[in-house]
């Protein structure tokens, strides 16, 4: 190492540094200096779906599953599951959802987090589903911006190689 | 269990419901709390040259600076808000802000509520002065944004929604905005304004091509007030087509039209009474405060019926599924707790101006109309007619109501940035300014202060509109 990384007056021209070299010198309009390092930082989960897995198990086995209460007077239907009613706090019990609803709200994507840049543009897409009480957020996909609109009827598609998360069902424009 | 409760259930004695008394003196929410002073750093894409620790310091001693029997030692203890672990990457890090303003050991507390963690962060220091427990409280916010790229903190802040079904999606805040304003525009253009075009797509693409000039008009009034604001991050004179022409980043957002992610800081100090006597003859009573929540997901919101302010009627709204993902039941329940305790009853007519969370330009559409500036489904008209705009400013287009009821004199979220920790701090202390009629001292330039103003609001806004805050500020002084 260096005594002095480079300096940089522009902090762009830093964090361009940073992926060079590791380490770089701001100076700002004051002629202050700042040293600037490169910190990684990376985490592997173990997440658990817990009450929710049967819904992710559901879309590997090509079934959308949504929840209903099991409080026969509430008996409220949820589009995206939950393990207890939010009306009245009972239990819910699985159903199937219908494979076809219609978009509620819509949006085309061309940035996103940088988890999912290179997937832009996407479009998602909120679901609604006769009978059914809630939503569903979901990717639409066969679709480009000028061919949505809100009332579009849509219907489930399910992915063969299945991840284990909420992509793997997607909704495409009725045919 | 659901024995041994039901039991307990029987056992209480049964009260017979009463109708809720209609309201003559607002409710009690413990002592007279007053602002007496506060500080915000200039907020930056970046500083490279300071720290949260020092950010925070320079936002501490500006606020002292401006009082001259308020030092530290009279500080009872303090409230310290940021939003993201992630960003700061230093766990506890409000204790170290605590250390290096020199107030240890005095007791303190970190605050974290989403995009609302500033606003919550201001009423956790109302309420410590409130119930008693201090007499004078710091509150001191921060958010060093620029330790990642752009989109990395994207992702950061997109952790904030439910992470089995909405963040793998996509995870993007801006993309859930979208979603929210394109329902919004479906309700209020699509089915009102162009309920004539029988062409369905075409009616939705003219309701949306009109909702985003008119979001337009709000990104423009944002960055053009600014303009008058040093602390502002973005200041600049925009045209509506610049603002519809700027990167298309979800459909129909452009970048013009959010805010974006920044380094700063904002502290307040809030006290009794007694104290703020002593401290400045021109203190600022906080009369108002509320809070409102709604479900992580957008998808779990109900259709159900408005909660009404005092100067709506159920027949305002017979066919109006709500919140669904138009609206923020959030921001109409912090509303309505807020206003109760303030004693207002028609917002419009008894606040002179509002600092007002605008992440979006469609939020601060969507939150002219849950505050009650505006019946749901007039915000676009109250754009357009000029109300939330400033009198004796150049917009570069036609304002007929220009000062009715100014909304982000400051320049808002769009204009100033957004620290998530500091930002709801910064609105207080933009607040308190006005109030005081002292913003000619702080800005070096006199051109947003209001004439006289009595009573504003701030209002701070989390997630999907999960959770909202809002205070109500009044000058207290003759
Ligand atoms: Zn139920």
């Amino acid at each position: 190492m260096k005594a002095r990384p480079p300096t940089f007056t522009k902090f762009r021209e830093v964090q361009a540094e940073l992926d060079r070299s590791g380490a770089a010198l701001f100076r700002d309009a004051d002629g202050v200096e700042s040293l600037v390092i490169r910190y990684p930082y990376s985490i592997q989960y173990i997440h658990s779906y817990a009450e929710d897995t049967p819904f992710f198990l559901g879309l590997a086995e090509g079934r959308l599953r949504g929840s209903k209460c099991r409080r026969v007077k509430c008996g409220f239907v949820y589009a995206t599951p939950r393990g207890h009613c939010m009306v009245c706090g009972s239990p819910t019990e699985w159903v199937d959802l219908p494979d076809h609803g219609r978009l509620h709200s819509w949006t085309t994507c061309h940035f996103g987090s940088e988890a999912f840049l290179k997937e832009t543009p996407y479009n998602l897409g909120l679901v609604e589903f006769s009978g059914v009480g809630s939503l569903l957020l979901v990717r639409l996909k066969d679709a480009v911006e000028s061919d949505l609109f809100v009332g579009m009827p849509v219907e489930a598609r399910f992915s063969p190689n299945p991840t284990y998360s909420i992509t793997d069902v997607w909704f495409v424009p009725s045919r | 269990m659901p024995a041994r409760s039901k039991a307990r259930a029987m056992a209480r004695p049964r009260r017979r419901p009463t109708a809720p008394a209609r309201v003559a003196t607002p409710p009690s929410k413990g002592r007279r709390v007053f602002m007496v002073t506060g500080g915000v750093t200039k907020f930056a894409k970046a500083h490279p040259a300071m720290d949260f620790r020092l950010m925070v310091k320079r936002a501490y001693d500006y606020a002292l600076k401006g009082i001259p029997n308020l030092s530290a030692d009279r500080i009872d203890g303090s409230r310290i808000s940021y939003f993201s672990d992630h960003f700061a990457r230093q766990l506890k890090a409000a204790s170290m802000v605590q250390d290096y303003l020199g107030l240890n050991p005095k007791g303190s507390v970190r605050i974290e509520w989403g995009g609302a963690t500033g606003g919550e962060c201001f009423q956790a220091a109302y309420e410590a002065v409130a119930s008693g427990r201090m007499d004078v409280c710091l509150a001191a916010g921060f958010e060093t944004m620029s330790r990642v790229a752009t989109w990395k903190g994207n992702e950061f802040i997109a952790l904030a929604s439910d992470t089995n079904f909405d963040f793998p999606l996509g995870g993007f805040y801006t993309g859930y905005y979208a979603l929210m304003v394109v329902r919004h525009i479906y309700e209020y253009l699509r089915l009102r304004k162009f309920a004539d075009v029988k062409d369905e797509r075409e009616a939705q693409r003219l309701a949306i091509a009109e909702g985003s000039r008119i979001m337009s008009l709000v990104s423009v009034k944002n960055h053009v007030n600014a303009l008058h604001n040093p602390y502002a991050q973005y200041p600049k004179r925009l045209t509506v087509e610049d603002v519809l022409r700027s990167e298309m980043i979800s459909y129909p957002l452009t970048r013009e039209q959010i805010c974006t992610m920044s380094d700063g800081a904002a502290v307040a100090v809030l006290c009794d009474a007694e104290r703020a006597k002593e401290f400045t003859d021109r203190p600022v009573r906080i009369i108002g405060v509320g809070t409102g929540t709604d479900t992580m997901r957008l998808a779990d919101r109900p259709f159900g019926k408005v909660p009404l302010l005092p100067h709506e009627r159920s027949r305002d709204y017979e066919d109006l599924p709500y919140p669904g993902v138009h609206s923020f039941r959030a921001g109409r329940a912090a509303g309505i707790e807020a206003y109760r305790h303030a004693g207002i009853t028609n917002p419009i007519r008894e606040l002179d101006f509002l600092e007002l969370h605008d992440a979006y330009a469609s939020s601060e559409i969507q939150t002219y109309e849950d505050l009650g500036l505006c019946r749901y489904g007039e915000g676009y008209s109250f754009v357009e007619r000029g109300d939330p705009f400033l009198k004796g400013i150049d917009y570069g287009f036609p304002v007929p109501r220009a000062g009715k009821i100014p909304v982000n004199p400051s320049g808002g979220l769009i204009a100033c940035g957004h620290p998530v920790g500091a930002t709801g701090l910064m609105q207080g202390v933009f607040a308190f300014w006005q109030l005081q009629e002292t913003i000619g001292k702080h800005f070096g330039d006199p051109t947003l202060q209001l004439s006289k103003p009595k009573r504003g609001a701030i209002h701070s806004h989390a997630g999907t509109g999960s959770s909202v805050t809002v205070s109500i500020l009044e000058r207290g002084f003759p």
